[in-house]
Order: structure tokens, then sequence, then C-alpha cells
């Protein structure tokens, strides 16, 4: 009896003292600051400088949010989360959106009950070798030493397709993709197997990469792209409408050079909807009417700037566009009207 | 007894002059008979000795003969050795270290900021020192009790008054505990602590809030995830060490109690965190600890990872104070307790200032360990100096593939700290053995 | 008889249960009984509230679904269809293989550069010194890693065995063509028996009953090689002279096994380059030696330490006391000194082998699958069960500790000066 009015006493106090789930809009507009879960560190996508100012891919979405949300894109707390603490940092609120090249899958939108709001870049699981191995197809790798990195969709990936091609394997488990690159350059891997944009992106790094080949086969579908948690449909929101403002920028010729002068009006509806001069779409998402334009200089120009600067082929990643060009180029990026 | 002298030839009066020893008694051969060649064991062993150092003097010193202090990249490391020494040559790229230093010991701290984190440290060794030799002035140990809120103030900057008002609440604790304990520990200890629930929990926040309208005492603010490096080892080891030092001291009187339930409750908390991997706890720390707290709590990652190491480490530190009671003679208790004390004034006055002293060692070895598991945070995405930054200055394009340096760089960190430490632990050992005799 | 007798009883007040030392303890006791149970109810509705918030359930379920990823060193049989309790028993076998095989080699190391850092030998002290205290004073993590670079770096890659266009091999297999140490495994034989006994399903795995009869006769050679030496004892103490027993124990070790080594048919597969890797031998791979490696040579500087102790415990009496007797040195050591410093090294020296198995969970720094790997690793990670997945995982790590501790206790007693 006495327990149960002290137990009743002390969750009373704790509901006190835990701050009542609000609306995450609003927390982050308190807190003054947007808590974005990034790489540890991945060249092209998420890397501190030697300052500790995160670059790359993925950390342009949080600066997006960041800059939409909170006017300034510089507001953001990059949390270096590994394979394994991603999905918990995001579950337990630790921070707002996780960008961390997450592969959108059934079971983590539904199981783990996370939202992702769209697809920032489409990868597919692919090999690497070395020329001189003399392989030319991922069927030739019966018996081989494979390097894959543990916490991650590629590990199954690999095992349903050595199974399904009744191929044997032996898988070596590594933990981040600075191991994986030294054990496959000192040759304790026959093949490296990862994202193949990853695959690119350490190839590119090489001393010699004409060594090197990437083999046709990509055994997996990998839709990269930004997640939050369940049950916040407004910061779902206007997360996913970010980005689709990063897409469309592209698609109607809006880019960080010309943004300001199209700010002030065109003939194009699109354009005057998606910068604000058009209507208030931004009311809708409880920001206000320049929520894409802030969004779009914030991330450093629209998904093609973004793109070219961070992992584009004048970087030393050198990624062609290939399925993440615009749908009007023959690529799957394809963002909704906005209206 | 016959005299038979008389008989003798010769009989010897005065003792010759000693003659020198042969060769092989003197110098450096004997020493080396002596101490290298005394038998077929030793000899075999000394050749095995010298022919390993030899091996590894043979295989590592061109690779440090070759050594790059000046380059942008690794590429530009291996260009330069490669010119400099021919083709084949192997050898160490310093420059990463020369490049990246601050980054291993200060993590992502402003850089205009690091005369406050070394601040912070110079004045961790002036509040440790009283503590440590116990020639100092004892009035320093009220540096060491303002430490707390002055090292935070130092490396995480803001209003100055929202630590000082945090370590208030001892004060106001102690104040409670001063004005009742006439009337028992029975009676002032729960006073004690619910004067301090108290303040913090209601006075303390409007107070702050005052004080900074009234006197607004603030420096730049650094937020936890600019650190990195040896600077979150230390505070990390630093902060989990002088915390779990209470803990760990109620935990060991709580297993030396009388009370059965009082006993086997702590016998079955230290046991269970001696029993599990501290990586476990980080694992509880980084995961599990938001399932554990109210619904919608959230604190910063660090401070999680201090309490579950200030948890890990008060187990063995109750473990070491442990010993040091069982070394107090049973003839200590027997004498407080004739002399009327009762438990507390016993344990204040008698018990635990003698084993608290024989503890010291222990407990800097405790310390040690402690230093060296935080490079652990690594595994819930902290930058240690060891693996964290490491990873992320081979996550740039200039420094990929950099593997030997920044290992040697930091290992060499951790062993002038801990071997100093050690130096220290076992000075202070031999120095309490004397005193007992 | 005397007023005395009949002091009054003085009634109970609510305020003895504070003064009275009576009752003051149980007073104290039913207070710390309570806050403690209210703490951990706080905990558990805590853990609940969060659970119902994020729409999750506690439940093993998940253990017994589909894995779906491979393991490369299995002592069990597990394959990518196994569960993923499968995969934990699988990750729990391999932490305690290099758990146990770590502590035999640290204890062998440790003993052996224990006694070398006291010897007279000014070159072997001094190395030694250096050994334990680099070791000692630098992070595990660091050394793991260190070594686990060196044998990838250092070692040659499978295809170096493989002539090259020339003819020429990189790289040579050692010890007859038997043994190939390359960057990834080292390669060994495997001992193979062509007229084998089959297994016996226990239901979680297989054990084969060649091990068994290999165990049986070690066993019974042991049993009875004993019984040959007590009977060569009796017949000393009747006598005064000890039988010749040394050719008698030499056959009653050997025959059986030649017996039974014919009887089963027992050969070696030898690894054989084929296609990338070695195959048909067994491929330690290096991740494991590393991570054993290291563990033994950190752990062991631990050890040393304790060794040298212990030795040092010893009164300088016994050995002049074993020197008067005309021992030498060395059995001094093994018969006089390190008894006695066994009582001074066995419990510290339990909390190593604890130490060792928990470190062992730091085997994901090189990707050895161990209980961490698996269960704490991949596992949750894929199920996204963290709560269930840690907590079990620190039961069994408790478990562990808690056996280990109980065994090596017994030990500990059986060793311990008998005081009558």
């Amino acid at each position: 009896m006495k327990t149960s009015v002290f137990l009743g006493t002390l969750t009373a106090a704790a509901a006190l003292a835990g701050s009542v789930s609000a609306a995450t809009l609003d927390e982050v507009k308190a807190r003054g600051e947007l808590n974005c879960g990034v790489n540890t560190g991945l060249v092209g996508f998420a890397a501190p400088d030697a300052n500790g100012n995160w670059s790359g891919f993925d950390v342009a979405i949080c600066k997006a949010v960041a800059a939409a949300v909170l006017g300034d894109p510089s507001k953001v707390k990059y949390v270096p989360t590994t394979g394994q603490t991603r999905f918990t940092a995001l579950a337990s609120g630790e921070i707002d959106l996780l960008a961390r090249n997450t592969t959108w899958t059934f079971s983590r939108d539904t199981d783990l009950k996370f939202t992702f709001v769209g697809v920032n870049y489409y990868d597919g699981q692919g090999f690497m070798v070395r020329k001189d191995l003399g392989v030319s197809s991922a069927k030739e790798l019966d018996g081989a030493t494979v390097c894959i990195q543990t916490g991650t969709t590629t590990e199954l990936n690999l095992a349903d397709y050595f199974k399904s091609n009744n191929l044997s394997y032996t898988p070596v488990a590594i933990e981040t993709n600075a191991e994986g690159e030294q054990q496959y350059l000192a040759g304790a891997c026959d093949a490296y197997t990862t994202d193949a944009s990853g695959l690119a992106a350490t190839r590119a790094a090489f001393a010699d990469p004409e060594n090197h080949i990437i083999l046709p086969e990509i055994i997996s579908k990998e839709p990269l792209g930004p997640l939050v948690r369940h049950g916040d449909d407004q910061w779902a929101d206007i997360t996913r409408w970010v980005l689709n403002a990063l897409v469309a920028a592209e698609e109607y010729g809006v880019t960080s050079a010309n943004i300001e002068e199209l700010a002030k009006g065109t003939q194009n509806p699109e354009i005057n909807r998606l910068l604000g001069t058009e209507g208030d779409l931004g009311a809708f998402i409880g920001l206000d009417k320049d929520w894409a334009k802030r969004a779009i200089i914030g991330a450093g120009g629209n998904y093609g700037e973004i793109f070219a600067a961070t992992i584009g082929e004048s970087t030393p990643i050198g990624l062609a566009r290939g399925l993440n060009a615009q749908w009007t180029q023959g690529g799957l990026l394809y963002a909704p009207p906005f209206r | 007894m016959t005299d038979t002298t008389a008989a003798r030839a010769f009989v010897r009066r005065e003792m010759l002059p000693p003659q020198a020893p042969p060769p092989s008694q003197t110098g450096a051969i004997r020493w080396l008979r002596e101490n290298l060649f005394s038998g077929p064991l030793n000899t075999v062993l000394t050749i095995l000795g010298l022919s390993a150092t030899a091996w590894i003097v043979i295989h590592l010193y061109p690779w440090l003969a070759h050594s790059v202090w000046n380059a942008n990249s690794l590429s530009e490391c291996r260009q330069i050795i490669q010119a400099t020494w021919g083709e084949d040559a192997t050898g160490a790229c310093w420059a990463v270290i020369r490049e990246r230093w601050p980054q291993f010991l200060f993590g992502f701290y402003p850089s205009h900021l690091y005369g406050r984190a070394l601040l912070a440290l110079v004045l961790l060794f002036a509040a440790l020192a009283p503590v440590l030799f116990a020639g100092l002035p004892r009035r320093m140990l009220w540096l060491s009790a303002a430490y707390p809120a002055l090292g935070y103030w130092l490396l995480w900057g803001g209003s100055f008054w929202y630590p000082a008002m945090l370590m208030a609440g001892f004060a106001v604790a102690a104040l409670a505990w001063r004005a009742l304990s006439a009337r028992g520990a029975l009676v002032a200890m729960p006073a004690a602590v619910a004067a301090a629930l108290v303040w913090w929990f209601w006075l303390a926040g409007p107070v702050t809030a005052g004080l900074d309208a009234a006197l607004p005492l603030a420096i730049e603010a650094v937020r936890s995830d600019k650190f990195g490096g040896f600077i979150l080892a230390v505070t990390i080891g630093v902060a989990a060490i002088s915390l779990s030092l209470p803990l760990g001291i109620m935990l060991a009187l709580g297993r030396k109690s009388d009370m059965f339930l009082v006993k086997a409750l702590s016998v079955c908390f230290i046991e269970f965190i001696r029993g599990v991997p501290l990586i476990t706890l980080l694992f509880v720390a980084s995961l599990l600890l938001n399932y554990f707290l109210p619904p919608g709590s959230n604190f910063d990652i660090i401070l999680r990872v201090v309490i579950m190491v200030t948890i890990f480490a008060a187990a063995y530190i109750a473990e070491v104070i442990r010993g040091g009671l069982a070394a107090l003679p049973r003839g200590q208790y027997e004498a407080a307790d004739s002399l009327g004390l009762t438990y507390w004034q016993a344990q204040q006055l008698i018990i635990l200032p003698q084993a608290l002293k024989i503890s010291i060692p222990g407990i800097v070895s405790t310390f040690i360990g402690l230093f060296k598991d935080t490079t652990l945070v690594v595994f819930v995405g902290l930058l240690d100096p060891l693996k964290g930054i490491t990873d992320a200055v081979r996550a740039t394009i200039e420094w990929k593939g950099i593997y030997w340096e920044p290992y040697i760089f930091v290992g060499a960190i951790f062993f002038a700290f801990n071997f100093g430490m050690s130096r220290y632990s076992m000075y202070l050992e031999r120095k309490l053995k004397r005193d007992h005799r | 008889m005397s007023i005395a007798d009949e002091a009054p009883k003085p009634a109970f007040r609510l305020s003895m249960l504070i003064y009275d030392t009576r009752y003051r303890s149980l007073t104290i006791q039913v207070v710390v009984f309570l806050l403690v149970m209210a703490g951990a109810a706080w905990l558990i509705d805590n853990t609940a509230r969060n659970l119902q918030a994020l729409g999750k359930d506690f439940n093993f379920g998940f253990l017994w679904n589909r894995a779906g990823y491979d393991i490369s060193q299995r002592l069990v049989e597990y394959t990518n269809d196994s569960t993923h309790g499968r995969a934990m028993l699988v990750g729990l076998l391999n932490t305690l293989l290099v758990a146990f095989l770590g502590c035999i080699a640290a204890t062998v190391l440790g003993v052996f550069i224990g006694v070398l850092r006291l010897s007279p030998n000014w070159l072997a002290a001094r190395l030694m010194t250096v050994y334990v205290e680099v070791f000692r004073n630098v992070p595990l993590l660091l050394w793991i890693l260190m070594i686990y670079a060196v044998f990838t770096e250092v070692m040659p890659p499978p295809n170096a065995f493989r002539p090259n266009a020339e003819g020429v091999t990189a790289a040579q297999m050692v010890l007859g063509d038997s043994v190939a140490f390359t960057n990834r495994y080292t390669a060994i034989p495997d001992p193979l028996f062509s007229r084998s006994l089959g297994n016996i399903d226990l239901g979680i795995f297989l054990v084969s009953v060649d091990l068994l009869a290999i165990l049986a006769v070690l066993t019974g050679s042991w049993w009875v090689n004993r019984r040959l030496l007590r009977h060569a004892t009796a017949v000393q103490e009747a006598t005064g002279l000890r039988p010749v027993t040394w050719w008698k124990s030499l056959l009653i070790w050997l025959v059986p096994l030649a017996v039974l080594k014919v009887a089963l048919g027992f050969h070696l597969g030898y690894p054989e380059l084929k296609g990338f890797n070695f195959t048909g031998g067994i491929n330690v791979s290096n991740s494991f030696v590393a991570l054993w490696l290291a563990l033994s040579l950190y752990t062991g500087a631990f050890i040393a330490e304790i060794v040298r102790a212990g030795i040092l415990a010893i009164s300088r009496g016994q050995t002049e006391a074993a020197y008067a007797l005309g021992l030498r040195p060395g059995r001094t050591m093994s018969l006089v000194i390190l008894p006695q410093a066994l009582r001074v090294i066995v419990p510290p020296l339990i909390s190593q082998y604890l130490n060792l198995t928990k470190n062992s969970s730091l085997a994901i720094a090189v990707g050895y699958l161990d209980l961490r790997g698996t269960l704490g690793g991949i596992t949750l990670n894929q199920t996204g069960r963290e709560l269930e997945a840690i907590l079990l995982m620190m039961l069994i790590y408790l478990a562990l500790s808690l056996a280990i501790s109980g065994v090596m206790n017994i030990y500990n007693a059986s060793v311990r000066l008998k005081e009558r």
C-alpha cells in the first residue's frame, strides 16, 4: 500500500522531470538546433574535416532541414552513429533525423517503426575484385573470401546471393570501411562488397584504381534515404518535402546561383510555389514561405549541385549520376509536384 | 695441544698483500659472466634475448629512420620517401601526426579554446595534488572540492552559475547535516538528502536564473559532440573515478555490513557489474538507458557514458576499499566501539581515513585500467583517441590508408601517462609500507 | 527472587525503531528494501511505458527466427538458414574457445615471464620488465588492432602460394607442406577418420563419437597408468626399491592409441590451394589468432606481475633450505617455491581469467564473431531487439563469470594451506 503510494509519487515526479514528448518541430525550434545522425566517417557522404566541420552528401540533407526549420544551416548537431547505434539513437529521440546512408526496407519501416521520407541515393550492392584475379562475374566467386561490413543489409544480401547461386564463400566481418579497405588491399579478402557507391568511392582513393574492377552484378536494391520516427507526421512531412524541394529545384533549374533572382518571381508557377512567391505552402507544414529557398541555399544548392560537389564525377569519388539522374534524364529522381 | 710450531721451518707472521683478481673476475667481464653467461640456461636466454632485440631493431629501424614529417597526404609522404631513400624504401609518415595532432588530443574542440581545456587539466592536477601528496597544505583541498564545478565550466563553458549551483546542493546538504547532526545520524542523513533534493529540484533553477540576470558570468559554450581524443578519455576517466569513489565507499561498507539485506544487495550489485564486460554497460548507456528513464527524458551521450562507467568503476573501487578495510587490524574497530562512537562516527574518524589511505594504490591502478578502457567508447560512436579519431582521420582522402603512425602515437601517449601513474602508485605503496613499520 | 529480575519491560514505542539498536538494523533494512523495490519498479515502469510508446514488446521470439547471415568460424553446425538462437550459440562457443585458449596461453606466458623477471640474467630480466610495462600500460584494443594488422600486412595472401607465370612461388608452405600461414588464416591439417563412428545428435549439437572414443581411451590409459604408479610407490615403500615403470607407462599410453588409430582409420587431410583459398585442411582464421594472441600477451603481462609478487612473497629461507638439500635451481622453483607461491597467486589469477573472458568481447574490432558479435551485434542490428539482446548477453556473460570464479574458487580451496 505504502509502496504503491510512494511509487505513484515517483512516477508523477518522473513525468514532470521528463519533458512530455512534444512535436519534434517545436522541440527542434525550442532547442535552436537540429540533432542529425550521420555516419562516423564515410568519404563523400559524411566526414568531419580537421576543424570538425562536417560535409558530404548526407550532411547536406541535415543542413537543408536545419536551414528550412531554423533558418541557419549551421545549427546542426551532428551525432556520429555506428551501424549498431543508429536506430536506437533515432528511436530514443537522441536525434531528430537520421541521414546515414540507410537502406529503406520493409522491416525497418514497419517493425522498427521508422518513416523513410524518401530516397536521396539509389544504390545497389556490388563486388570489387583485383583485376589480376581474372574474375569477370560475381558467379565466378565460388570459394572466395569476401570482406563485408557487419550491421548492414549487405550481410544478408550476400548470404542470399551466394545461396541462390549455389556458391560457397567465407565472410570476413569488418567494422568500418577503412578496415575493409585495408583488408582488401592486403589481399586478406578476394572481394570487397558494399554499396556500389561506396565501392566506387573506395576504389577512387586507391593508389592504383586501374588494377581493381567492380563486377557488373548488382545483387540488391539499396534505396538510401533519410528517416524519422513513426508518430510525428508533421516532422516527417517537413523532412520529406525538404528532400523533394532539393530534387525539384534541380528539375526546374533552380540553382544556388540563380535562386535569389528566381525568388523575385518567375513565369513558372511551379517555381513560384516552391520558392514561396505564390501561395503559402510552408504554412501547411508549420513553416514560413521561404522554407524551401532557405533549404536549397543552406544545403549548398539543388540536388544536382550537392551531388556534384560531394560525390560527383569531378570529386575524387567520381560517381556518375546513373539511377540518380532526374526522371527527365532517364534516372529515378521524381519529385512530386509542389501544389 | 702440543707445541709443534717450533718444529716448523717457516710460519707466516703477516698477511700477503692481496693479489689482483684474475681478469675473468673483474670489470665488465665479471659482470658479463655473472649476469649474462653464468650457466648454460642463462647463456641461451641471453642469446635469445639479444637476437630478439636485434631482430626488432633491424626490422623497425629503417622504417623509423625514413621518417617524413612534412607532407600533406600519405601519397606525398610515399613519394618523398621513394625519392629520398630509393624505390623500395618504406618509412614512417609522421606528417599525419604533425597535421592532425590537435584532433588526437582535443577532438573537434574549438581550437581557440584549447587554452581553456589545458587550464582545466592543470587545475585538475592542482586539485589532485593535495589528495595524492600528503605533504601539501590541507587548505588546497578546497580547490579539490570546488574542482568538479570549475572543471565542468571550463570544459563545457556556458554560465558559471549552472555547475556552481549544482555543487551548491552538496553545500546545502552539508549545512542540513551540520544543523541536525546533534539529533543523530539517522535523522540528519535523510534530512540532508532531502534538503539537497529540494535544492536541486525546486530552488536551484530560479536561483541560477536570478544570478545569471544579476551577474552574468558566461563563457563560450562547447557542445559535447566537439569532444574527442584524449580530452574525452581524460574527462570520462576522471569524472567516472571521482564520482565512483563515494559510491564505491558506500558499497564497500554495505558489503561489510552486519545487515543481511544491505550486504546481499551490495554483493549482488558488485558481482553483477564485475561479471559483465564494460562494453555491454556502454551499450546499455547508448542503447538502453533511454528505455530505463522516464519517457521523453533524453540527455547527452557523454553524460550517459559517464554514468555507466561510474557504476562500473564503483564496483571495482568497492572491492579495492574492501581490501583496505580488511587490512585494518580488528583492534581499530574495537577501539572505536569502546570509545562509544556511533557507526558513522567510527567510520568517519577512525576506519575510513586509514582504509582509504591504504587503498590509494589500488584506486590508482583502477584508474589506469579505466583510462585504458575509455577507448571502448568508440563502439558507441564517440570519438576516442585510439580508433574513433584514427578512423575519422582515415576517412579523409589525404590520409586514407595510414595505419601504424596514429596507433603508435596514441599508444605512446597512453603509455607515458599510465606508466607515470603506475610509478606513482608504486612510490605510494613503498611509502605506505614504511609508515606501518 | 529479587526485584532486579522483574525489571519493567518497557512498552514498545515507535521511536525505538530508530533509537534502539535491537530494532534499528531492522528498520534500516526495511527502508532500504522499500527503496530498492521502488527503484526497480520505477525502472520497470519506465521501460514498459517506453516500449509501449515505441510500439514494441518484450519477447525473445526473435531467437527462433531465421538469422540469414553467415559466420565463418563455427564450432557447431550453422548455416544462414539457422535461427538467431543458434547464431547466439555459435557466438557463445567462439567466446568460450578464445577465452579458454587465452587463459591457458596467458598462464603459461605469465609464469614464464614472471619467473624470468626474477632471473639473475640481467638482459632477460630487463627485457621482461620492458615487456610487462609496455603491455600493461597500453590499451588492449590497440594490441588487438596492431597484431591483427601485422598478420594482415606481413603474411602472404593465399594466391602467393601459387606459382606465377615464371613458375616461382612467392610463399612456401611449412612443415612438409602441411601448414600454410596466409594473411587470412593459418591452414593446418585436418584430422580425419576413414572408418568414423559417426555422431551422436544431442538435439542442440552433434558430438563426434570418434572424439568420445579418443577421450575414453585416454582416460582409461590415465587410470591404468595411475594404478601402475601407485603400485610402484607401494612397492617402494615396502621394499625401498622402486620397480622400473617407464616402459610400462609408455606402453599403456601408446598401444591403445595406436590400436584406436588403426581401428578408426585416422589420417590427416592436408590443406591444398584450390581456387581462391586453401581447402582440405582446417583454416584457423587470423582474426581468431590475433585476438587470442593479443588477449594472451596482454593478460600474460598482468599474470607475470602476479606470479612475481607470489614468488617474492615466499621467504628467502625456503630457497636456501632447498639449496641446502641439494636441489637444483630449476627443481627448487618447481618443487618448493611455485607450489607455495600458488596460494598467493591463485586469487588474483581468477580475476585475470575473468578479465580475459570479458575482454574477449572486443573481438568485433577484428571481426571475430563471438557472443557480442552475433547476439549483441548482427542479431541485435537485424532484429532491432536491443533490450532483449543486451539483457540476454549480459546474463550470459554474468553466468560465465560466475562459473569461472566458481570453478577457480574450488581450485583455490584445494591449494589453500590446510590448517588444523
